[in-house]
């Protein structure tokens, strides 16, 4: 097996064992890291990559980009179903992940891991399953106004379908901050689920989701968290925060693209009725009637992503070897020291908390469009985002059509962020601001 | 380094965004249509006097980017004075030229858009208030959006 350039880890096994890898010294060599990743050493339009949309998704360390060959290269077969050797190897590797993935969130068991597409359809899974047999008409459903769009239009259909009413916690100005003040007022005795973000993905805010669950919890009122932007960023215990449901995505923290987790409390997934039907999730099947497994896999129905999954379990064995605390560390040093130094621009305008942030900084530059600021930042070879980043409503309540975006990952360095925030210089006097 | 930047953002470009032409409402306006791009909020609604054939009077409204607010205020000055059928032949020309950079005979200041080629995630921003104009004089007065535009 190849050496984790870099970073003195061991790397991952694919089989039901696993190697957790040591760290060798109580710091980390940040910029080390950088060589274990292929695709940060590149030149984009003349000029060296400088990749700061980690929030829409992060690169893949070699150790992940190893895993899935290594697993089409020896490994691949159907899982549950066959008898054969590879069969066997594939399924112990696919639950492998999913003990792994338990581990990750510090979950009671295995089963209450769900292998979905991301956290899309995660929270898609919740609405559509525990949704449709719990929320009735009148029920309310409380969300923030600072939820992705994956957080907020799931639970619009699902109204629609059942005319329960949804219910937003304000944020407060352009420092983006809910006030836990006011929550108990909104969770009333006809809300039934409390639905948010752990970090919002515009305004870098992090919310304080224990005490949120706590509070619902002792209502009576499920809870629901969207840990897109938190789960690769910061150590996750689902007993801690004491969540019903926990989604969150493998892209986003350095595993492939098309799987996630969806956590599910296991008194929760018991009475919850399946999401798709198929193969993979029956006990037994007539032509007019069906039973099926228990959870989790009466809600993985079809093939499932096996080689993401195994993607995604040697992503939280590498985030684990360097440690989800320090990363967290990392992310509020460069978070901080970002909105400082664009904070000492003229003409800008910052959203999100000053203090306490994570990772990611969202912008607006007096006069100038976020596209525009983009597509020049490009040129320099800066990765940024711009637009409304899946955040219509906050944007609305911002005031603002668009924002630019730069979002932060443990590779990125303070060195990064000066040569991003002289790029914003540039780009202001390229536009005559 | 920045060849491909200047060429996107020409001065005309930056001047035109800065202080775009015919930004009103027209009061006496017989056709509108609005235009957006759900990607990044832009959004113009066009406003035109079309008497017979004839466009008399163009002006627009809205918020963008320098290329889309750009392409609309350069729009409202080549669009007044043309026919329908112009007006449709020019947004073809229009289209081909943010597309590849071919310039199909004169086209004056709209020429300035040709560097809009270089950059195929920028294309939907300049052609957005081309479909609003051609929606508008052909009195469709529908809302369209870029999500028709292929990328």
């Amino acid at each position: 097996m190849n050496n984790l350039s870099g970073t003195g880890f061991h790397p991952i096994s694919i089989g039901d064992q696993e190697f957790m890898p040591q760290q060798t010294t109580k710091t980390v060599d940040w910029k080390a890291l950088r060589e274990d990743f292929p695709i940060l050493d590149q030149k984009v339009h003349g000029q060296p990559l400088l990749y700061l949309d980690n929030a829409a998704t992060s690169q893949k360390p070699r150790a992940v980009i190893d895993a899935l060959s290594r697993y089409y290269e020896r490994d691949n077969a159907n899982v549950h179903r066959g008898i054969h050797e590879l069969s066997n190897r594939a399924t112990a590797a696919f639950e492998a992940a999913r003990v792994r993935a338990a581990k990750f969130l510090n979950a009671r068991s295995a089963d209450e891991i769900i292998f979905t597409r991301g956290t899309t359809e995660g929270i898609n899974l919740v609405a559509a399953a525990w949704g449709t047999k719990f929320i009735k008409r009148g029920d309310k459903i409380l969300l923030t106004e600072m939820e992705h769009h994956s957080n907020i239009v799931p639970w619009q259909l699902l109204a629609e379908r059942t005319g329960a009413q949804l219910v937003f916690l304000p944020i407060k100005g352009d420092c983006g901050l809910l006030d836990l003040a006011q929550l108990d007022a909104f969770l009333t005795s006809d809300v039934k689920l409390l639905a948010m973000t752990h970090i919002s993905n515009s305004l870098g805010t992090i919310n304080p989701v224990a005490e949120y669950c706590e509070r619902a919890r002792r209502r009576g009122i499920a809870t629901l968290i969207d840990a897109a932007q938190s789960a690769g960023h910061r150590p996750l215990d689902v007993q801690q925060i004491g969540c019903d449901f926990l989604a969150f995505s493998g892209h986003k923290m350095c595993g492939p693209t098309g799987i996630g987790v969806l956590y599910g409390r296991g008194e929760v997934l018991e009475e919850t009725p399946p999401y798709q039907g198929g193969g993979e999730m029956i006990l037994s099947v007539d032509f007019h009637q069906s039973t099926w497994k228990h959870a989790p896999h009466k809600f993985e129905a079809g093939t499932p992503d096996i080689s993401g999954a195994i993607g995604l379990h040697a992503a939280m064995v590498y985030l684990d070897g360097i440690g989800r605390d320090r990363i967290a560390q990392h992310d509020l040093e460069l978070g901080a020291y970002a909105f400082e130094k664009l904070a000492a621009l003229k003409g800008i305008r910052l959203f999100g908390p000053p203090i306490g942030r994570a990772g990611l900084v969202s912008f607006l530059l007096d006069g100038i469009h976020a596209h525009d600021v983009v597509t020049v930042a490009d040129q320099r070879g800066v990765a940024l985002r711009g637009g409304h980043h899946c955040n219509q409503p906050l944007m609305k309540k911002l005031g603002v059509e668009s924002t630019a975006r730069a979002s932060f990952y443990f590779y990125n360095t303070t060195e990064e962020i000066d040569r991003f925030v002289e790029v914003v210089r540039e780009i202001k006097k390229f536009f005559g601001g | 380094m920045f060849d491909d930047l200047t060429d996107l953002y020409q001065q005309l470009i930056l001047d035109h965004s800065k202080s775009p032409r015919n930004f009103r409402v027209l009061p006496d306006a017989n056709r509108t249509a609005q235009g957006t791009n759900p990607v990044c909020g832009d959004n113009y609604t066009l406003y035109a006097k079309v008497d017979g054939d004839i466009v008399k009077e163009i002006g627009f409204q809205g918020s963008g980017c320098a290329i889309s607010k750009a392409s609309a205020s350069l729009l409202t000055e080549s669009l007044k004075g043309r026919t329908i059928a112009e007006a449709k032949n020019l947004f073809n020309k229009v289209h081909d030229l943010v597309t590849t950079g071919n310039l199909d005979g004169d086209v004056g200041k709209l020429a300035a858009l040709a560097g809009v080629h270089k950059f195929p995630a920028r294309v939907k921003c300049a052609i957005l208030p081309w479909h609003a104009a051609l929606a508008a004089v052909e009195g469709k007065g529908e809302t369209v959006s870029t999500e028709t535009e292929k990328e």
